[in-house]
């Protein structure tokens, strides 16, 4: 076979007279180029295969999208117009760092809002909220510095803390958040190593993924501990006023700020940096959110920012001034009566995607019921991997529990959906088609397991097709990890019959990201390049 | 030597590696370009033939990876509509891609390959190789790498170090194909040899293309950790030497294994066969062999050539070239 072969070794140079192109050379100049950070940006297979799902026939339940169909085109035109028109030279030029006035005093209202009440100078507007994370990190962590998040985390907080090469420890939730005594179990065996975390990350509302809210008695104890042991809390609240019943509970900034007050001390939180966002209240174009931090780590911020941007768009700012000086019919500020027409929306398609997991996914799942936001995370029984459940799955899209963990593997088991972008009927099939795929795969588990112990009676095949019966497999490779505590959901069956798909055309998935890791990378490898393919 | 041609550069496509594949085929524009040809970029999809037809180009350059660019369904379909093309033609690409179907062939040739079994997923279901786990565990013994059989992405890349992880292996691995491949895990080093076509300049027409085996690359992962195995395909977990620090005899045995895997399958044009070097035994073995190798900035294949003294253009022109020979 091997006839008249010939081998090139090593050799290089020939034809040295043609242009170069980009070579081995090259590359290894752009690697010695690439700061030490770069290693943790990276792309993921898992990106690869949620950006397959951004097709018109997939269902995305994978969003984190609020609905933006819902604002009135109208008052969309008629604001813009305003804006044009009595605005042109401060919409149009830059605006300060901090974000201008009339945009400032909006986050005061929105706050205010909530119960929680701050002092317009210690407010920077910020381009959405994703912004807040970046610029805190900026300020707070240098390389191998801890952030204590919650587990599951916003998966797209995960690749900014990896971007600053922050040492992440991750403290899983249940159905009250953040379990405080656990945290507290984690500083203290940090600090026998001798480190003390930077910040402590949390979403107390309604979070994003575990669709959990953090308790009154967890909110107080933990600006407690923040305060005995003077570290900075991070509160990202970007659903708070998107809840759909029950109290409201006050923020971690109200309560620090509380606990802050009396003699010696200035009432205002030096405890919490506030991070709050116009995206899920109004619209995500817009790019605006804000912070609200200690002055110390409010110039930090400023400063970060003017490196990062300069301002936001003021063009943005300046509707949202614009927006929030509307009045409806009765005189009530038009924003107020928006985010409550947008809580009777999502409250209602909560409701719908609770029914449709009773009815598809009832007795091989668990899942978590939020009282608010826009998610509700799902953990399926049998160990069965949520990665390769959306490979296999056909015409529906979920983000997998993987990204919302650091070590991009606990989570295996977990999903995270979202209702409140999608339409009553495309819920419920895109869950119909979640239970039906998974169906697919517990059959073929119990046909392979049930072998384990003892043989199989070869005639017996599963049935594919979506049943009930969950197999008592054991689980496989990681353990899949149980974040929020379960519960059942109404059970007032959702009619099956779910038309064909349509509408809801899937968006990119802003938040939805790579699958970072931590391991520290290995600088004395003398080469070359990463792998593509 | 070139007359200037009108070439469809196809990428994209819907495969779980578009992504790269977009990116390999910006490059092979840009190539192109410089190469004089004109340059027309398809991004595969429900237009693809439509488009072909409409913009008529004299040769396809195929710079798309994973399914359908690389199983042989886009050159069937360029023969269809009589659009010559580069790189291997449908059925190499059948074998080749159907990792399955290949390391049968590599059995039975004597190309050495790592031991396995493989099936479908009706086998689980219809046929009750449940029953025959016990003899997975007896033939090939733990741990094992349980992988979808057509090429794609380190997502279905499974790894079972005991039978109770095996079920969950093979339906993970079963989530990105029908088929499956139920490998010996080797430990060892990751090797990589391309192979490209050496066109006869005097007479490239018509001439069967000589293949040439480029200098070994080796993978050296950033982690070695069994329960790691996937990281071992997420992009940046993985850097590259070439050539390889190797004996002079083993790296000639990788270049003339990868020959013989490369005629074996019956490719055309460019491959890039990938090869394990057993750390205990010293022996190699082949893993699968890709038809479309990536293009990128950070892909094996240039860098293999660049090594070999052929820089990028050159490497595409020879591609390009493979269009025209006999396959």
């Amino acid at each position: 076979m091997a006839v008249g072969v010939r081998y090139l070794a090593g050799m290089r140079g020939r034809d040295d007279s043609r242009r170069a192109r980009p070579t081995a050379h090259e590359l290894a100049r752009y690697e010695s180029l690439f700061a030490a950070r770069t290693r943790g940006m990276k792309s993921s297979a898992m990106r690869e295969m949620m950006a397959l799902t951004e097709r018109p026939e997939v269902i995305s339940l994978a969003g984190g999208l609020p609905d933006t169909s819902t604002f009135a085109p109208e008052l969309y035109a008629q604001l813009m117009a305003k804006v044009a028109a009595e605005s042109t030279a401060r919409a149009l030029q830059y605006g300060p760092t901090e974000g201008m006035a009339a945009t400032v005093a909006c986050v005061v209202e929105v706050m205010a809002a909530e119960g929680t009440h701050v002092d317009p100078a210690e407010v920077i507007v910020t381009t959405g909220g994703q912004q807040v994370i970046d610029l805190v990190c900026k300020a707070l962590i240098d390389p191998g510095d801890v952030i204590v998040a919650e587990a599951p985390t916003y998966p797209g907080a995960v690749p900014t803390f990896t971007a600053y090469q922050a040492d992440v420890e991750q403290i899983e939730i249940d159905s009250d958040g953040m379990p405080i005594d656990a945290l507290e179990q984690t500083l203290d065996r940090l600090q026998e190593q001798g480190r003390r975390p930077k910040f402590i990350y949390t979403i107390p509302n309604f979070q994003n993924p575990g669709g959990v809210t953090m308790s009154l008695a967890r909110r107080r104890r933990l600006v407690e501990v923040a305060r005995e042991r003077e570290l900075l809390v991070l509160e990202d609240n970007p659903y708070g006023l998107l809840r759909y019943e029950g109290e409201p509970l006050p923020t971690l900034h109200a309560l620090g700020a509380q606990s802050a007050s009396g003699p010696g001390r200035s009432g205002a939180s030096d405890l919490v940096i506030y991070l709050g966002t116009f995206s899920k209240i109004l619209a995500p174009g817009l790019r605006l959110g804000w912070a609200v931090a200690p002055r110390p780590v409010l110039e930090k911020l400023n400063l970060g920012k003017q490196g990062a941007d300069l301002c936001s768009s003021p063009v943005t700012q300046t509707f949202v001034a614009a927006y929030f000086a509307e009045r409806d019919a009765r005189g009530q500020p038009a924003w107020v009566g928006y985010v409550q027409r947008l809580k009777d929306l999502y409250r209602t398609r909560r409701d719908t995607m609770l029914e449709a997991l009773q009815e598809h996914l009832g007795g091989r799942a668990g899942w978590t019921t939020p009282a608010g936001g826009l998610f509700v995370w799902a953990t399926l029984d049998g160990g069965i991997d949520t990665t390769d459940l959306l490979a296999r799955s056909e015409g529906v899209a979920f983000v997998p529990g993987r990204a919302a963990y650091v070590d991009g593997r606990s989570g295996s088991s977990s999903m995270r959906l979202n209702f409140a972008g999608v339409t009553d009927e495309n819920i419920r099939e895109g869950v119909r088609r979640i239970g039906r795929t998974m169906g697919g795969d517990t059959g073929l588990l119990g046909t392979l397991s049930a072998t384990a112990s003892s043989p199989a009676p070869a005639s017996a095949p599963s049935e594919p097709a979506a049943t009930s019966a969950a197999p008592s497999s054991p689980a496989p490779a990681s353990a899949p990890s149980e974040p929020a505590a379960t519960s059942a959901a109404p059970s007032s069956p959702a009619p099956a019959n779910a038309p064909s798909p349509a509408g809801d055309a899937p968006e990119p998935l802003a938040d939805v990201v790579a699958l970072p890791r931590r391991d520290a990378p290995d600088p004395a490898r003398p080469v070359r390049r990463r792998r593509d393919r | 030597m070139n007359a200037a041609r009108r070439v469809a550069v196809l990428k994209g496509g819907g495969s779980l590696e578009r992504t790269v594949s977009l990116r390999s085929g910006a490059r092979v524009e840009h190539a192109l370009e410089r190469l004089g040809h004109e340059v027309i970029a398809l991004d595969a999809g429900p237009e693809l033939i439509a488009r072909l037809r409409e913009c008529d180009p004299d040769v396809a350059f195929v710079a798309l990876h994973g399914r359908d660019g690389e199983d042989g369904t886009v050159q069937g379909l360029l023969e269809l509509i009589g659009v010559p093309y580069t790189g291997s033609g449908p059925a190499a690409c059948m074998r080749s891609t159907d990792k399955a179907l290949a390391k049968y062939l590599m059995r039975d040739a004597g190309i050495p390959t790592p031991a396995f079994t493989a099936f479908k997923e009706s086998a689980v279901r219809d046929l009750g190789v449940a029953a025959a786990l016990e003899d997975i565990e007896r033939t090939l013994a733990f741990p094992l790498v349980v992988k979808p059989a057509s090429q794609g992405s380190a997502l279905g890349v499974k790894f079972a170090r005991s039978r109770d992880e095996l079920p969950g292996a093979i339906v993970g691995a079963l989530s990105y194909d029908r088929k499956i491949v139920i490998e010996r895990y080797v430990k060892g080093r990751d090797l990589a040899v391309s192979v490209l076509a050496c066109p006869r300049e005097a007479d490239a027409r018509n001439a069967a293309a000589e293949p040439l085996a480029m200098p070994v690359v080796e993978a050296i992962p950033r982690e070695e950790e069994f329960y790691n195995y996937e990281s071992r395909y997420e992009i940046g977990m993985t850097t590259f030497v070439c050539p390889a620090e190797l004996p002079a005899k083993t790296a000639e045995l990788a270049q003339q294994i990868a020959l013989q895997t490369y005629r074996l399958l019956g490719c055309h044009g460019v491959a890039r066969v990938d090869l394990m070097l057993d750390s205990h035994t010293d022996e190699l073995s082949v893993l699968e062999t890709n038809v479309v190798p990536g293009l990128t900035e950070t892909s094996l294949l240039p860098l293999a050539a660049d090594a070999a003294g052929i820089d990028f253009d050159e490497l595409i022109a020879r591609i390009l070239e493979s269009a025209d020979t006999v396959r």
